[in-house]
């Protein structure tokens, strides 16, 4: 038998965008996503924060897991698939949904897109197709995969709006959040939704792969005045705490892939409590969190902003300075915005309340040298970052 | 709206119906059939009647004692002794811990003897797991740590340091292996192997199969395989469930059960009547009940997806031949024809005939279980006539190509030349004959797969992950719902075990509620 002496090579996915990245790209800083590779950084991480935070930032969607679901009952698979309340969802609309284990440990969440009668996208950043297939059972569905057959492009920041706007896309002027609309952008048909992960103004585009260079070059073509620029993962990562979004498998372990018992994480501890709706009948993880709610909360992922300027990533929280170690700093990234760190901290409540006086032990080296301070941490209820501009419609016009 | 409404009248149903209803619960006891008896109940084939449970071992006298049997005229009814069938016609007969025949050496005959007593005090030390809900392990709470402690004090004191090493060596191991250990004789080894995997979709090859054989032990220890155990059983407990107060209604088959806010509410009958109750308890086997009867939509999706997963498919055709007269087996007296016959050479043949049933196809040669259900009771047939009962192992439940008359008329010819070959002449004088195959019962019992023990009873489906993991006690996922039938611990056979151990989980739950 001849055995191909790379036959361990697992080749990456390109995207249909990946010769655009490629070209821009100055740091050949790439990671995998979804066996895609995917930009970490295309030019210069300050940069791509900017430009999302104050003109407009391209970022590769296309290895987001899409799902399409549709058949008689497409609707009801859905309700018993996610713990939200999905009755106001309608055609033309988005949700955005998590999903649970049976224990009610949170598997993934992500976007929900009504596309018609009994016809939807589930988008999430983690492979499902077996959970999906799971849920199924008992339901007259169709559940087909569809991330290699949709490209997507996230098209985010406050000019985002003029850009998409003169490059053909005149449906997007009544187009409220969590909205998506039929549209065209350089002749071809690409559906847009008035979603994003950066919690600022932005589109998310998805068209036919053939379509991606020439709806790519068509946003890059606009004026420079609107400051169009290719975004990798490491500027979104910035963007996405400073929101105040969690990231299943990141923030807290899938519940899918957890091996330890004790690892993963039920929405309410995940901070998506306010996701869960016990009166919409039955869905998987229902009995479990109802079960939960009778219990004193254990921890919970609290948003943080921490004080001075030294990196908080991987610090223990204390209660008290120098007092017991109560949580662990799980995401955390420096606000050029806020000045401030802002940060993503999973902390044991006391009786169900969060410990006073948080500190942070910040460890940190100078020329090789450790040093460790301690930075007074401030929970948060709100995300750091809620520009105004992200939720009028019509958007601002630049 | 009832107490509680009991799915089934097969003998796990009328024993937990009748439990619950002498704790003083109003108790509805719904069957699909118009005779209660499940799948023990009698077949009728032309003027003939044949018991589908022709050989079966008595209650235990927990049982017999709880369920007041005797006020209702129970008898197990007279002793099989079991006659391992060879091909030239020398046989072996055993009875009790004794084996005899011409070709048996004195070595194999007190193998047996000791083989019999060991696995007696394994059976002994197992038993009083069976009579109790499966102990769970996740967070071991204080009543089931203690079960289990017992459990273990009994093995290593009851049995002794030696026994215990014996025991832990061949709990998990597969059946050839220790009959290889134990005796020389092919016959022996074969008949034996074959108890073991009775009913179940297991080569004697695999392991698991000395816990299947276990079982049967246990089983064993409540008194001799009978001809009418099972058939007195079934004839019995609607009485005494009557006399308890059940509302038997026979000819009812269940439409769904409902559900609401995860409550079981009670149950629709096909004629679109229902039953609120506040306990619904299921003897149907657990994806009929809970996959079909609920609904993977009420159920949690991996807890749904479990239940769908459950290894179900029968392995066990039945055949039923009426004969003109006794036929006469090389080298068997007629009075041998009042006991079992079982043909299974040897261990090796027997996982031959297994072979197939993994590519969706029948065996060449089977191997069978007889009985002649009219030597004890000769009203089952016009005088004169001779009914013959054969289990035949390995029979698929999915054949490849899918079941057709034809395909199940090769198979019954199959049976006929085989039995031919033991009983030359037999199939001259069959007046009438009829083969079910595991789809045949799945569709006349309701039972998925046609699985005598509504679910393979292997390793990762016995105790406390039986039938799936989260409804091991009984209880399931659905709040008031209950399982009590054979696809629950500790498993198939005409027991009464698991009936018994449903109702007193749902009164222990009810007490404490």
């Amino acid at each position: 038998m001849n055995i191909a002496p790379d036959h361990f090579v697992q080749p990456l996915n390109r995207s249909p965008f990946i010769n655009r990245f490629e070209a821009l790209s100055r740091t050949e800083n790439w990671a995998t996503w979804n066996s895609y590779k995917v930009a970490r950084v295309v030019d210069e991480i300050a940069n791509e924060y900017f430009a999302v935070r104050s003109a407009c930032a391209v970022m590769d969607l296309t290895p987001m897991e899409k799902y399409r679901i549709s058949g008689p009952d497409a609707r009801a698979f859905l309700d018993r698939l996610v713990v939200r309340d999905l009755s106001k969802l309608r055609t033309g609309r988005v949700t955005y949904v998590a999903w649970c284990n049976d224990e009610g440990h949170v598997i993934d969440d992500g976007t929900l897109f009504q596309l018609g009668e009994n016809d939807y996208r589930l988008c999430s950043q983690h492979h499902q197709l077996d959970w999906l297939h799971i849920s199924a059972q008992g339901f007259d569905v169709a559940i087909e995969h569809e991330t290699h057959q949709v490209a997507a492009l996230a098209v985010q920041g406050p000019t985002s709006f003029s850009v998409l706007r003169d490059a053909g896309a005149a449906e997007l002027d009544e187009l409220k959040p969590f909205g998506f609309v039929k549209s065209r952008i350089a002749g071809q048909p690409v559906l847009i939704s008035r979603t994003g992960y950066t919690g600022d103004l932005g589109y998310e585009l998805w068209l036919d792969p053939a379509a991606a260079d020439a709806v790519w070059d068509a946003v890059f073509a606009q004026t420079p005045h609107y400051a169009v620029s290719a975004m990798g993962l490491d500027a979104l990562e910035m963007v996405r705490l400073e929101a105040g979004f969690v990231m299943p498998g990141f923030d807290f372990v899938a519940a899918d892939v957890a091996i330890r018992s004790n690892r993963a994480r039920t929405p309410t501890e995940a901070g998506l409590g306010w996701l869960v709706s016990f009166d919409k009948g039955h869905f998987t993880g229902r009995a479990a969190l109802l079960a939960e709610k009778s219990e004193t909360p254990r921890r919970r992922l609290v948003k943080l902003t921490v004080e001075g300027n030294r990196p908080v990533c991987d610090s223990f929280i204390h209660a008290r300075r120098g007092g017991p170690r109560v949580g662990e700093i799980r995401a955390a990234t420096w606000s050029p915005m806020l000045k401030t760190n802002v940060a993503l901290a999973e902390i044991n409540l006391v009786r169900g309340d969060l410990p006073a006086n948080l500190w942070a032990r910040v460890d940190y080296q100078r020329e090789l040298a450790w040093h460790s301070i301690w930075a007074r941490c401030h929970p948060q209820i709100k995300a750091a970052v809620t520009p105004a501009h992200r939720s009028l419609t019509p958007p601002q016009r630049y | 709206m009832t107490d509680a409404v009991v799915i089934g009248a097969g003998h796990n149903g009328l024993v937990c119906a009748t439990l619950l209803a002498q704790a003083g619960m109003q108790v509805v006891c719904v069957e699909q059939a118009d005779q209660p008896g499940g799948l023990a109940r009698r077949r009728v084939l032309g003027d003939c009647q044949v018991p589908m449970a022709h050989a079966a071992f008595p209650p235990g006298p927990e049982l017999v004692r709880e369920l007041r049997l005797d006020a209702v005229g129970f008898q197990p009814g007279p002793t099989l002794d079991t006659i391992a069938l060879g091909r030239e016609g020398q046989h072996l007969t055993f009875s009790g811990d004794e084996v005899s025949g011409a070709a048996l050496k004195d070595s194999d005959r007190e193998a047996y003897r000791q083989f019999r007593q060991a696995y007696a005090r394994f059976g002994a030390a197992l038993r009083p797991l069976l009579l109790s809900p499966p102990p769970r392990l996740k967070n071991l709470p204080g009543a089931d740590l203690k079960a289990l402690v017992r459990l273990a004090w009994r093995l290593r004191f009851g049995l002794g340091r030696e026994q215990l090493g014996e025991f832990l060596r061949v709990v998990g191991a597969n059946m050839r292996d220790v009959l290889e250990d134990h005796f020389e004789n092919p016959q022996l080894r074969g008949a034996l192997a074959a108890d073991a995997v009775r009913g179940h979709s297991a080569g004697p090859y695999a392991p698991g199969t000395v816990w299947t054989w276990l079982l049967r032990v246990i089983d064993s220890l409540d008194g001799p395989l009978s001809a009418l155990a099972a058939d007195e059983l079934i004839r019995c407990l609607p009485k005494a469930a009557e006399n308890a107060g059940v509302d038997l209604r026979l000819a009812s088959p269940v439409a769904n059960i409902a559900v609401a806010d995860n409550q079981a509410r009670g149950i629709t009958l096909a004629d679109g009547s229902t039953i609120e109750a506040d306990h619904v308890v299921s003897s149907a086997d657990p994806i009929t009940t809970l996959s079909r009867l609920v609904g993977a939509p009420q159920l949690d999706a991996m807890f749904a997806h479990r239940v769908a997963q459950i290894r179900s498919a029968g392995a066990v055709a039945r055949v039923h031949l009426v004969l003109s007269e006794a036929p006469t087996f090389t080298g068997l007296s007629d009075a041998n024809l009042d006991h079992r016959l079982v043909f299974a050479p040897s261990v090796r043949a027997l996982e031959r005939a297994y072979n197939p049933i993994k590519y969706g196809a029948f065996s060449d040669e089977p191997a069978l279980e007889i009985v002649f259900p009219t030597r004890h009771q000769p009203e089952l047939a016009p005088a004169g006539q001779t009914v013959l009962s054969a289990n035949v192992m390995y029979v698929p439940y999915r054949l490849k190509g899918g079941w057709t008359d034809a395909r199940r008329g090769e198979l019954l010819d199959r049976v006929l030349k085989l039995l031919d070959s033991l009983a030359p002449g037999l199939s001259q004088s069959v007046l009438s004959s009829e083969c079910l195959t595991p789809a045949d019962i799945e569709s006349i019992y309701g039972v998925t797969g046609g699985h005598w023990h509504q679910g393979e009873v292997s390793l990762h489906q016995s105790l406390m992950l039986r039938p799936v993991y989260g409804a091991a006690q009984y209880a399931t996922p659905v709040a008031g719902l209950y399982l009590c039938g054979a696809g629950c611990h500790p498993g198939g056979g005409v027991t009464g075990w698991p009936g018994r151990n449903a109702a007193r989980q749902l009164l222990k739950r009810r007490g404490a509620a």
